[in-house]
């Protein structure tokens, strides 16, 4: 069963297809890209994947379940969690209270439990701290967590913003051009890390990622398997080397030049 | 000697300004939660301070114990807050504010024209106090003590929420609701929430407010109560519960002291009662300029930027 099915899904906006019958398969444990040239529709599908946006018709299914129409943070309780192309890091909270928002479930997020069981609360915030700061030390952003998240770079905040997505233990991470702005070093970094993620021994721990991103060298690093889209369809599909030598596809984004 | 007698004479007045001061924290601090930690826009927020007020006034008159009818007038509140959240929080963060707006007035032009429930424009004396009985002497010296426990008690519980996970989910929808959202939390439950308890806290405030006034009528829920409201916030900070209380406290002090200077100065009261705004309005555009996050505020976490 894959981790990701999407058939037919079709989206317009007015008169301009975004999507127009995008159908692809994404199994458990692949880190998938997806690439192609502005205007595609890519960011259109991730919206839609993760609820952003209501597809006009099509389905979608996630970990066998159907989630097409289903609402974002409905998605995101599945364990599908996505991240922004433009960094939405919160500027007005801190580093670390931005990494402790996402857990799930907390049992702070009710009124009752802050006011009557205030001990399993910060027992738990307890446990999320340390996670929290494991992760920002890995990104070599812990000395930071107490600044607040809009003193921190572009890069910067992309960082904190996988970092965020990572706290919540997903299933499936979308990930929406997580180097365009991070220094290569780090980006090499970042890599090595979310493959690390998907290897996991634990076969059910393992990551299933798709990835939107314009670094091709990095992308064919990094990805099993490509999909190529054009004006809302997927004009091609396969490993990273077979896209590459791919016709169609060198005709409309790797090439013209 | 003449001093002390001075100073005796003028007590009651000022436990009188400290009374109203904190009612009007407590109707604050209701919007402040809404407005400084969640974002909403609420204005009509006097809606709920009049839902609390006639709500334990009415019931009391018609023979419920006091107690249950505070309860009742606080939980009206809130589920009329609730109400009027679902159709509006899941539209434009505007839509909030023209609909509350509207309903306060309808709620005041309901008091004011349903004279078989609410005496309508003679309004409605309150019929019993909190251990009025017991209290001999100003009723005041009992009340304000009373009152400033109770806003005591609505601070507390509102600094434990606010620097809680909810309080958390809170301040991130307050910046941009699509991150809590790609993070599995439910943003329209939290506004709802945040609602409905921004209101049960002004419903309580009218509740006090009534036995304050011992007498209330659709006069005392004008529009502008929502904007004193507003005015402490922006005053002492928005997102600060220390601020909003120094924000009500400081505008109740501007009120009476104008009062007081009444005497020396070369104005009517009614010049007096125009000018009271315009230096509040003039105050507000000073703070905006040099200081908009409020007394007490953080700049960083300024929350009239988007």
């Amino acid at each position: 069963m894959p981790m990701l099915s999407v058939h037919n899904v079709e989206k317009s906006f007015g008169g301009i297809k975004a999507l127009d019958g995008c159908s692809l398969e994404i199994r458990k444990g692949a880190i998938v890209g997806i690439i192609g040239p502005n205007g595609a529709g890519k960011t259109t599908l991730f919206r839609i994947i993760s609820g952003f946006e209501k597809p006009d018709s099509g389905t979608i299914v996630f970990n066998g379940e159907d989630i097409g129409g289903a609402a974002s943070f409905e998605i995101a309780r599945k364990g599908l969690i996505r991240t922004f192309q433009i960094p939405k890091a919160l500027t007005k909270l801190t580093v670390e209270e931005n990494l402790l928002l996402a857990p799930q479930f907390q049992y702070g997020e009710r009124i009752w439990n802050v006011w009557l069981r205030p001990k399993d609360v910060k027992r738990q915030e307890a446990e999320n701290i340390k996670k929290a700061h494991a992760l920002l030390e890995f990104l070599g952003l812990l000395h930071l967590k107490h600044e607040y998240a809009g003193a921190l770079s572009g890069g910067q905040k992309k960082l904190l913003e996988i970092a965020r997505a990572l706290m919540v233990d997903p299933k499936m991470l979308l990930l929406d051009e997580p180097f365009a702005g991070v220094n290569p070093t780090l980006a090499l970094r970042i890599l090595e890390w979310l493959k690390e993620l998907r290897d996991r021994d634990n076969e059910n721990d393992g990551i299933t990622i798709m990835v939107i991103e314009h670094d091709m060298p990095k992308l064919m690093q990094l990805s099993d398997y490509i999909y190529v889209l054009n004006k809302g369809k997927v004009i091609a599909s396969g490993a990273p080397e077979e896209v590459r030598a791919n016709e169609r596809v060198v005709e409309a984004y790797l090439g013209g030049a | 000697m003449i001093e002390i007698g001075i100073e005796i004479e003028y007590l009651p007045y000022i436990i009188t300004v400290l009374l109203i001061a904190s009612i009007y924290a407590i109707f604050s601090l209701g919007l402040n939660l809404e407005w400084g930690f969640t974002g909403l826009v609420n204005f009509g927020h006097v809606a709920f301070l009049a839902i609390g007020a006639y709500t334990t006034v009415l019931l009391n008159l018609s023979g419920v114990p006091l107690i249950l009818s505070v309860i009742a007038g606080v939980a009206l509140a809130g589920l009329c807050g609730g109400l009027l959240g679902i159709p509006t929080l899941k539209l434009r963060e505007d839509y909030l504010a023209i609909v509350t707006i509207g309903f306060a007035e309808i709620i005041r032009f309901f008091l004011l024209n349903e004279e078989w429930l609410t005496r309508g424009p003679m309004g409605v004396h309150v019929s019993s106090r909190p251990f009025e009985e017991l209290i001999p002497g100003d009723y005041n010296f009992f009340l304000f003590p009373f009152v400033l426990g109770v806003l005591v008690i609505c601070y507390l519980l509102l600094e434990k929420l606010v620097k809680s996970p909810w309080g958390r989910v809170l301040k991130s929808i307050r910046e941009d609701e699509d991150v809590p959202a790609s993070l599995g939390k439910n943003v329209f439950s939290y506004k709802i929430q945040a609602l409905v308890l921004g209101s049960m806290i002004a419903g309580f405030a009218g509740s006090l407010l009534a036995f304050y006034l011992q007498y209330i009528n659709p006069r005392n829920f004008m529009p502008i109560e929502t904007f004193y409201a507003w005015i402490a916030v922006v005053l002492g900070g928005s997102g600060n519960n220390r601020g909003t209380i120094l924000g009500a406290f400081i505008l109740w002090a501007f009120f009476s002291g104008t009062r007081f200077a009444q005497g020396y100065l070369p104005f009517s009261p009614t010049q007096m009662g125009a000018l009271r705004i315009l230096f509040i309005g003039l105050l507000l555009i000073l703070i905006m300029m040099f200081k908009p996050e409020g007394l007490l505020g953080k700049k960083e976490e300024l929350t009239l930027t988007k």
